[in-house]
């Protein structure tokens, strides 16, 4: 394989990930800008991000959006878990197509059909707009995405490990917590967190499900963004992404020592 | 290997005691029922009532911030408002430009902005897919981390480099490319950037899928037997790589038709795109009827794309078995 891996393929890599990347780097290090102009640097500084922490507004949007992605990816995970394992396990009931529709159609939905849908819906419910109604439709958007994530995992299940356990008499629920969720665990948890992410990322549906006292941060960013362009704005981008690097560093890194960590077992299981 | 829980193997069904399997019955009808119950009433009927909204106009006035349908009249309320449905809001879709125009756009938009990413995405997945199956892990994080940090940032960190003062302009001034400032922002040129950038992943992973699964061996004895490079590229790689091709167009197609985030905040006012469209009428206009109305029009027009991604899903997940 080294040897094809040419110095096209290797160009094409550096440039595209420069792409990727360039962009947020500035970004970043724009937001340590002295000068008030997004674009032109004026030394060293840290002042934005003194004057983020002072604005109350931005601060309440934070809480407000952390509080709403907690538990809708919290509640999400569950009801994409389960319904990753209908999709894989319940090959025959009556209206599975329409349940797989469902379940890969918000994938691609455009957000503005999702949110305009959700909120006539908590209209004609008579539900008032707030806190509660954005989780609500977190949770409906994202528990698809947790649903594809725990599905792959599921596919490549060895099924034979939850049948001898059930042979041996282990009632299935018990089954399920013993043997076929320590196996999920890692596509479960990087569920939760892909689910906790978009929820934090969404301006669309929020902007659409939400109503007075609930304003989340993408919704106050995006305020902000249309009045201009300040470096505060870029403050509060970064301290966004860092929390999400992270977070997912750590749950790659876990991830990692979990693999090698059941690559010994097994190595140990079979000398031993 | 699916459906063992389904059809329930016989072999464990028999050893297990009764209350076991009513147990096991019920906590199937369980797993099924919840999120089924959950996408039904948060996913399905919603969009009922979008349907319901866009054909009440003249029935139900449209004072801003009343709610649009009553439902305590009940059901002889609810067979009033069926008597008083029209299609008012469609009739006026078609007799205003604007909207048309923008569904065109929208579509031309989408489509040339899918093909620019698969552009831009192939040789980067396919470098991944030639990688050291060492590094490839870290270059698939890479390609993932992006997509974990918000849509609205990375589309925001492009206005400081678009601008007609932006990075990109000082740059290019400082090098003596250009000589006056490029107006990029709020143009199609930077909505296409965005599209881009922002859907690259989208298209990257799909491919690199692919393009990883497959058998370089058989470019290799077409190297071999004398095809050139280029050629045994179209006749083997890009073929055999097409599932992915399709998968990752129709991930970037479908959310850039309806897409809000980039043309509002790259494309100005002076661009027209649908998502923006129903935005406006949504939030500014305060017309819910007109706006329910684009949305079904919209979702009509992204029906076949979306049952086409539907189908490519149900393959894979077919061959992941």
């Amino acid at each position: 394989m080294n040897a094809t891996w040419s110095r096209f393929n290797i160009t094409s890599i550096v440039l595209g990930f420069a792409f990727l990347y360039l962009p947020i780097v500035l970004l970043i290090v724009f937001s340590f800008n002295e000068s008030k102009l997004v674009t032109v640097w004026g030394g060293f500084s840290t002042k934005w991000y003194v004057s983020l922490f002072h604005n109350q507004g931005l601060m309440d949007a934070t809480w407000v959006t952390a509080r709403v992605g907690v538990i809708s990816a919290t509640v999400a995970t569950v009801l994409g878990t389960l319904g990753a394992i209908t999709l894989t396990r319940y090959t025959r009931f009556r209206g599975r197509l329409l349940f797989s529709g469902m379940v890969f159609a918000p994938l691609v939905m455009p957000e503005v059909i999702t949110g305009l849908s959700l909120l006539l819906l908590f209209v004609a419910i008579g539900l008032d707009r707030g806190f509660f109604t954005v989780t609500l439709a977190h949770i409906t958007f994202t528990m698809c995405f947790v649903a594809v994530v725990v599905q792959s995992r599921l596919v490549t299940f060895d099924r034979s490990l939850e049948e001898a356990a059930m042979d041996l008499g282990a009632p299935p629920v018990k089954t399920f917590f013993q043997i076929t969720l320590p196996v999920i665990l890692p596509a479960i948890i990087s569920g939760w967190m892909l689910a906790f992410t978009l929820s934090l990322d969404d301006l669309v549906i929020a902007s659409f499900t939400s109503g007075p006292g609930a304003t989340t941060l993408p919704m106050k960013i995006y305020s902000q963004v249309r009045l201009g362009v300040t470096p505060e704005i870029n403050a509060a981008c970064t301290i966004l992404i860092a929390v999400v690097a992270v977070g997912v560093i750590i749950a790659s890194i876990a991830n990692k020592r979990r693999e090698i960590q059941r690559q010994l077992d097994e190595r140990a299981a079979q000398r031993g | 290997m699916a459906n063992i829980a389904a059809t329930a193997a016989p072999s464990t069904d028999t050893a297990a005691t009764l209350p076991t399997r009513l147990a096991k019955g019920f906590v199937d009808r369980l797993v099924i029922i919840v999120p089924y119950l959950w996408l039904l009433f948060f996913f399905l009927v919603p969009f009922i009532i979008v349907f319901k909204i866009s054909l009440s106009q003249t029935a139900i006035a449209m004072p801003p911030y009343t709610p649009v349908l009553d439902f305590t009249d009940g059901i002889s309320g609810f067979f009033t408002g069926f008597r008083e449905l029209n299609f008012d809001n469609y009739t006026w879709l078609t007799q205003d430009a604007l909207y048309f125009n923008a569904y065109v756009t929208s579509l031309i938009i989408a489509g040339i902005s899918t093909i620019l990413t698969l552009i831009v995405g192939y040789p980067i997945a396919y470098g991944m897919a030639r990688a050291p199956a060492t590094i490839r892990p870290t270059l698939l994080m890479l390609v993932i981390l992006p997509f974990w940090t918000s849509f609205l940032i990375r589309v925001y960190a492009w206005i400081g480099i678009l601008k007609p003062e932006g990075l990109l302009n000082q740059l290019l001034m400082s090098l003596h490319v250009i000589s006056q400032p490029l107006v990029i922002l709020n143009t199609y040129t930077a909505i296409f950037i965005g599209i881009v950038y922002s859907y690259l992943p989208f298209m990257v992973l799909p491919l690199y899928s692919s393009l990883e699964k497959m058998d370089y061996s058989l470019v290799e004895a077409a190297q071999d037997l004398g095809c050139p490079q280029t050629s045994a590229f179209w006749k083997i790689t890009f073929p055999l790589s097409l599932p992915g091709v399709v998968a990752g167009c129709l991930l970037v197609f479908i959310p850039a038709v309806g897409e809000f985030v980039i043309p509002d905040l790259l494309g100005g006012s002076q661009t027209l795109m649908i998502g923006k469209t129903l935005w406006n009428e949504f939030f500014s206009n305060r017309d819910w009827p007109v706006s329910s109305a684009v949305a079904v029009i919209l979702l009509l027009v992204l029906t076949i794309p979306i049952m086409f991604f539907q189908q490519a899903q149900a393959r894979a997940q077919e061959q992941g078995k």
